[in-house]
């Protein structure tokens, strides 16, 4: 699959349609290539956003230029100049859907993903008119005091909120594209549900769809109070389309004592995208956290979810699935932090690389001292569908406290030949027989996603296995 | 002219290795036919080289599937989904755990192919309807736990849990000419008369049967039309049920002594098999 990046070239940058912008006063801001003081101030400007988030950006973009490139994980080959770190709906807009590539406009077949949003998805089309359906769901969470918004409206909505959170679970001083995002972000959730609240669905990002939730460099914080239940899906499964190759999300969660966590993300990115997020979420007493991360496409994925388990009885666990083919590199894992005592947490990665694809399992799971009665398992099982793909696991293990048990397992292995033929024994033909075991190896993580989440997940598991063999 | 089964001087090597030396078998619709001979005669390479694992190599001589009208089909040239789909079955002496996927699903698949031969992968599956009524039926005529499809193919199942998947998958595919290999190990005396009769049940009329034990009681409902049985690669004798009956009671040292070349050359095939193992 190859995706045409030329179109990013031939944007139409010119003045700004103020149909598309959102406050009142359009401010003229001409995109432009690169990453500077005057490019962040700009940005921080035209949000009308106040001086802290300013100065933020500013010490964050300070931080990013001292921080050398990571040297492990996968070849990052970003030119920084050479990218806009920051364009409006209209402009992000700028194409028609006839220069939607094929391969994204048949995997939209495939999903069964309606029109309007396909047309949101590929970039076509800037706002997913959603409100008419969730409109109504959106005034019962506001009944019970849930906050529901995109972190720009939180900045002016909710500024001490925010504040109070924001930066300090990942500080922009914590990894180069934590501060490149801190220096640079817009959009994301924020969500905050209050003592005691339970939501009973899925929240999921397609009730106030639309490109500035969904940008390059989104910014997450959700928090949960005492005792308070949330399960977010991030993003959708069709593929993320996008003409520029950087993406680079922080998402910040807060567990309070006794409260409740999931949050599940399948990603689809476009071959062309450098996929590289923070993901950290601080777990309170008897809190319990959970990621559930699938990741598919891009050319490099760097996405580590972490759970820092920070009071006693405080659980994390981690479920990851990573699918490598042609062309791209999934290094993905998890990370267990237990700063108390009697905490526990569980890592399962799965990932399947094919065509020359690369998977990596990278995890790290570390016990404070002091942390006794900690108990951690991870499980990290690698499938590899022929001899030009490759799987490597990268587990850290990091115990400053004798009274723990901490377990790992990995397993490694091949599409057996007698589980292919006898398959094929039973009339299916070697793509389905592949397909199923494939689809076999991942099912105690998919049978966690909301049912049409899982729906997708299988479907784009066959696709990704389509002419796999002969 | 009937439909059948053809198999003619088949020669079947594994690793460089000849196994078969020349099986001639012919299996009408409608008849049972039994295989036996002691362990390592080549009775489950029979089974697989028919079914077409890439680890047997058949060098010689043919399998045919032949139509009432005389058209014959060439088994060995198609790949074991299309001979699947042409209605030939295998039930596997050890079936493969395929761990995630349940039983259900993984028929719902396979009978979709087999009923329609010429589907493509990605086109529509039998209806989820029909195809749950039609399970849930054959899994009461089974006397099996309908819980049982929702498990995962073969994953941790007992050795008679396999056995009964495989003869559902028997019912479900009804395939017009199948292979049973050892379907009775493993089981005890009730669960053998309990497969006996669920084999007699679907098969009848519409299926040609071979049924590879070493033991009568399989044969019970079953009752051969013929008993072949396998010596050093090559099928020494054929009889009526009595001759199974003589080989449960009496065991093959009558038949060794009576062929005294097809014994030697599985004394060597023994040795041999011996020597690798002990090298590897």
């Amino acid at each position: 699959m190859s995706i045409d990046t030329e179109e990013s070239s031939t944007l139409a940058l010119g003045e700004i349609n103020k149909y598309d912008f959102r406050t009142n006063t359009p401010t003229v801001f001409k995109a432009r290539r690169g990453l500077d003081r005057d490019i962040v101030s700009q940005i921080s400007e035209m949000k009308k956003e106040p001086a802290w988030m300013r100065d933020f950006r500013l010490k964050s973009l300070d931080i990013f230029n001292s921080k050398p490139m990571p040297k492990w994980g996968g070849n990052i080959g970003i030119d920084f100049q050479d990218i806009f770190y920051y364009l409006k709906p209209a402009e992000q807009q700028g194409k028609t859907w006839e220069e939607v590539p094929e391969e994204i406009k048949k995997t939209f077949d495939r999903l069964g993903i309606p029109e309007a949003e396909r047309k949101f998805l590929s970039g076509v089309k800037a706002q997913f008119e959603s409100e008419v359906v969730y409109g109504s769901l959106q005034e019962d969470l506001a009944k019970k005091g849930v906050i529901f918004t995109d972190t720009d409206t939180a900045v002016r909505e909710h500024p001490d909120l925010l504040r109070e959170y924001f930066g300090k679970i990942i500080p922009p001083t914590d990894n180069k594209f934590a501060a490149l995002n801190s220096a640079v972000w817009s959009g994301g959730s924020f969500i905050y549900v209050p003592k005691g609240v339970s939501i009973e669905f899925p929240l999921q990002a397609y009730f106030r769809i639309n490109a500035e939730s969904m940008g390059q460099f989104e910014r997450t914080l959700i928090i949960v109070d005492e005792g308070a239940h949330v399960h977010y899906v991030e993003g959708c499964t069709a593929p993320m389309y996008s003409t520029e190759s950087l993406h680079s999300a922080v998402v910040e969660i807060v567990v309070k004592k006794h409260g409740r966590c999931r949050y599940t993300t399948i990603q689809n990115w476009a071959n062309n995208i450098y996929n590289l997020v923070t993901k950290r979420a601080l777990a309170y007493e008897g809190a319990m956290m959970e990621w559930i991360d699938g990741n598919l496409g891009s050319q490099l994925t760097m996405k580590y979810p972490a759970v820092y388990m920070m009071e006693p009885g405080a659980r994390g666990e981690i479920l990851s699935i990573a699918f490598a083919t042609a062309g791209q590199h999934q290094d993905a894992g998890a990370k267990l932090v237990h700063a108390a005592p009697n905490t526990s947490g569980r890592i399962v990665s799965k990932s399947i690389s094919k065509n020359g694809g690369r998977s990596s399992y990278r995890g790290l799971v570390r016990v404070e001292p002091g942390a006794k009665k900690s108990r951690s398992s991870v499980v990290c099982d690698a499938l590899i569908l022929d001899d030009i793909s490759r799987s490597d696991t990268y587990p850290y293990i990091e115990i400053e406290e004798q009274d723990v048990s901490i377990g790992h397992e990995a397993s490694v292995s091949k599409i057996g030949e007698e589980q292919l033929f006898y398959l094929k024994s039973r009339g299916l033909s070697e793509a389905e027989a592949s397909t199923m075991i494939v689809g076999g190896f991942i099912e105690p993580l998919v049978k966690e996603l909301p049912m049409e989440y899982a729906v997708e997940m299988n479907r784009l598991i066959e696709l990704q296995m389509e002419g796999s063999v002969g | 002219m009937s439909e059948r089964l053809e198999i003619k001087n088949v020669h079947v090597a594994v690793e460089g290795q000849e196994i078969l030396k020349g099986v001639d078998l012919t299996i009408g619709r409608g008849e049972v036919h039994a295989l036996m001979g002691p362990n390592g005669s080549g009775k489950s390479t029979l089974g697989y080289a028919i079914m077409g694992h890439p680890s047997y190599e058949v060098t010689e001589g043919s399998v045919e599937l032949i139509d009432s009208d005389g058209t014959r089909h060439d088994i060995l040239a198609m790949e074991p989904d299309v001979r699947a789909r042409a209605g030939v079955f295998l039930a596997f002496q050890r079936p493969m755990a395929i761990p995630g996927v349940r039983l259900a699903d993984f028929l719902r698949h396979s009978v979709t192919n087999v009923r329609n031969p010429d589907r493509k992968e990605g086109q529509e599956l039998m209806p989820m309807r029909d195809f749950r009524s039609e399970l849930k039926n054959k899994m009461q005529e089974l006397s099996m736990d309908s819980d049982f499809a929702r498990r995962y193919v073969n994953d941790g199942f007992s050795g008679g849990e396999m056995k009964r998947a495989e003869i559902l998958q028997l019912a479900m595919l009804r395939p017009r000419f199948a292979i049973l290999d050892e379907t009775d190990s493993g089981l005890d005396a009730d669960a053998v008369r309990l497969a006996s009769e669920s084999i007699a049940r679907i098969g009848g009329a519409e299926m040609g049967i071979l049924i590879i034990t070493h033991h009568e009681q399989l044969l019970e409902h079953n009752i051969p039309l013929q008993t072949h049985v396998m010596l050093g690669g090559r099928i020494v004798e054929s009889g009526g049920p009595e001759l199974a009956a003589e080989l449960h009671k009496q065991g093959y040292d009558r038949i060794r002594k009576a062929y005294p070349e097809a014994a030697a050359a599985e004394e060597a095939m023994e040795a041999e098999r011996r020597l690798e193992s002990a090298t590897s």
